[in-house]
């Protein structure tokens, strides 16, 4: 197997303030599917072309924001092991595990709080429910997509947008514990060397997770979940429209990443995205760097400039 | 129902139903004075302080608006709806210029989401 140690964003837990709207928005309009509801009130979610039993978790809390996002590695030996580098890295606080059972069908799980101030946690048991593709059973003969879908129906969960202030921290963090590549940078100063927003990737994409420094611990820009091409993303847009969404920014496309996107928001005010394109990453490709005066294009490639709520808005 | 509010700092006013938010109707009537952000209760850049009327209220992210904020009238132009005329401060302080310039400094995004994103005890 080429790919080993972390494979992929896992879950994201958001906090709503209201479990009803958040439902509404989640499941009819962004077009998750609910999987489970706990004890607790979680509500957990997928999107149609995950296997895993949940990518997002959703929890009514007085405020909004992300309480953590989950990574599913290659194995339990992994998990293991992953957890000693972390602790012998000494970046992290408050590690600890969180025992199997409390997601529905996932085994246990390794938290720690990176040097952002963001709540990470590593697994590699998750209950498999299956994309309801197949015709002759699970994965036999299947169709490219299931019926039943809603609203804008992204493939998967794919990235988070953090925003935080320690971000050498976590960046060295990410790349000298948990083994992964920067795609792209942007750089500023006068001789272009403090970094001030990194975009990771422990796979083939151009990021799993990105972080922007702000004088903030543990903030959320956006989860963003993938979609197939740029009409969709438009068709995104007449979805969100239709419903009466609150959208952010787009359909428009980002310089970082190449990505076409379209940024909207949950009735909590926690930033969404669903994107496509992009290109594939491998460990030998050249990081891309950006410089700060051209943050604008970086981000928003046909305004060249950023909109008010970018660096602003944030939960 | 329709009332009036009235924006302190420019002195711009405009029409809100009752059962429309106060930033809603602003951005509606394409009005501006309000820093526009999620339009949900969670990021806090609009940030008003009332100083005359009454209003409903819905939840507000405890992250950007404390109890004792939301008990003296220090709320959310998106979550308040108008039982009265209003008279609002916009006391958010982001700076509007932020995007009209090509060539941002960061430090000024920096600045801008200190001030904004906390209830105004944990400044
Ligand atoms: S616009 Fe985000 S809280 Fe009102
Ligand atoms: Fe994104």
């Amino acid at each position: 197997m080429a790919l080993t140690g972390v494979l992929r964003p896992g879950h994201v837990a958001l906090r709503v303030l209201e479990m009803g709207p958040a439902l509404k928005h989640y499941k009819d309009v962004l077009g998750l599917i609910e999987t489970a509801r706990d004890d607790k009130g979680r509500v957990f979610l997928k999107a149609w072309d995950e296997h895993d039993h949940h990518s997002v978790v959703l929890r009514e809390a007085d405020e909004a924001g992300m309480d953590y996002m989950g990574w599913k590695v290659a194995s339990v030996a992994t998990l293991k092991k992953l957890a000693t580098d972390i602790e012998q890295s000494g970046l992290c606080t408050d590690l600890g595990w969180v025992p199997a059972g409390e997601h529905p069908t996932t085994g246990e799980r390794f938290r720690f709080t990176i040097p952002t101030g963001h709540v990470m946690e590593l697994f590699a048991e998750k209950g498999i429910v299956g994309n309801n593709c197949g015709t002759d059973g699970e994965n036999i003969n299947p169709n490219p997509w299931p019926d039943g879908l809603k609203g804008i129906s992204p493939s998967r969960f794919d990235h988070c947008l953090l925003y935080g202030d320690d971000l050498d921290g976590t960046v060295k963090l990410f790349t000298e514990v948990l083994g992964f590549g920067v795609a792209e940078q942007v750089m500023a100063g006068e001789d272009k060397s403090f970094m001030i927003g990194a975009f990771l990737t422990c796979s083939n994409k151009a990021h799993d997770v990105a972080f922007i420094r702000q004088p903030v611990k543990g903030k959320f820009h956006h989860a963003s979940f993938e979609l197939g091409s740029w009409e969709k993303v438009l068709h995104a847009g007449d979805v969100l429209s239709r419903n009466h969404t609150s959208i952010d920014i787009g359909p428009t496309r980002h310089g970082i990443t190449r990505g076409e996107t379209i940024y909207f928001f949950d009735p909590s005010g926690n930033r969404n995205e669903v994107f496509s394109g992009g290109y594939i990453y491998y460990p030998d490709r050249p990081t891309i760097t950006w410089w700060d005066v051209e943050l604008g294009p970086a981000i928003f490639y046909h305004d060249r400039k950023l909109n008010e709520a970018f660096l602003s808005v944030f939960t | 129902m329709h009332f009036v509010v009235t924006i302190e700092n420019t002195g711009e006013t405009f029409r809100c139903g009752e059962e429309d938010n106060v930033l809603q109707a602003m951005e509606q009537l394409q009005r501006r004075g309000i820093p526009v952000g999620c339009r949900n209760g969670g990021c806090g850049v609009c940030k008003v302080q009332v100083s005359e009327g009454s209003y409903t209220k819905r939840k507000m992210s405890r992250a950007v608006i404390s109890a004792d904020e939301e008990a003296s009238g220090c709320v959310l132009a998106c979550k308040i709806y108008p039982q009265s005329d209003l008279r609002v401060e916009v006391v958010g302080k982001m700076a509007r210029a932020i995007v009209a310039k090509k060539s941002m400094s960061f430090d000024f995004g920096f600045a801008t989401a200190t001030a904004i994103n906390q209830p105004d005890e944990e400044k």
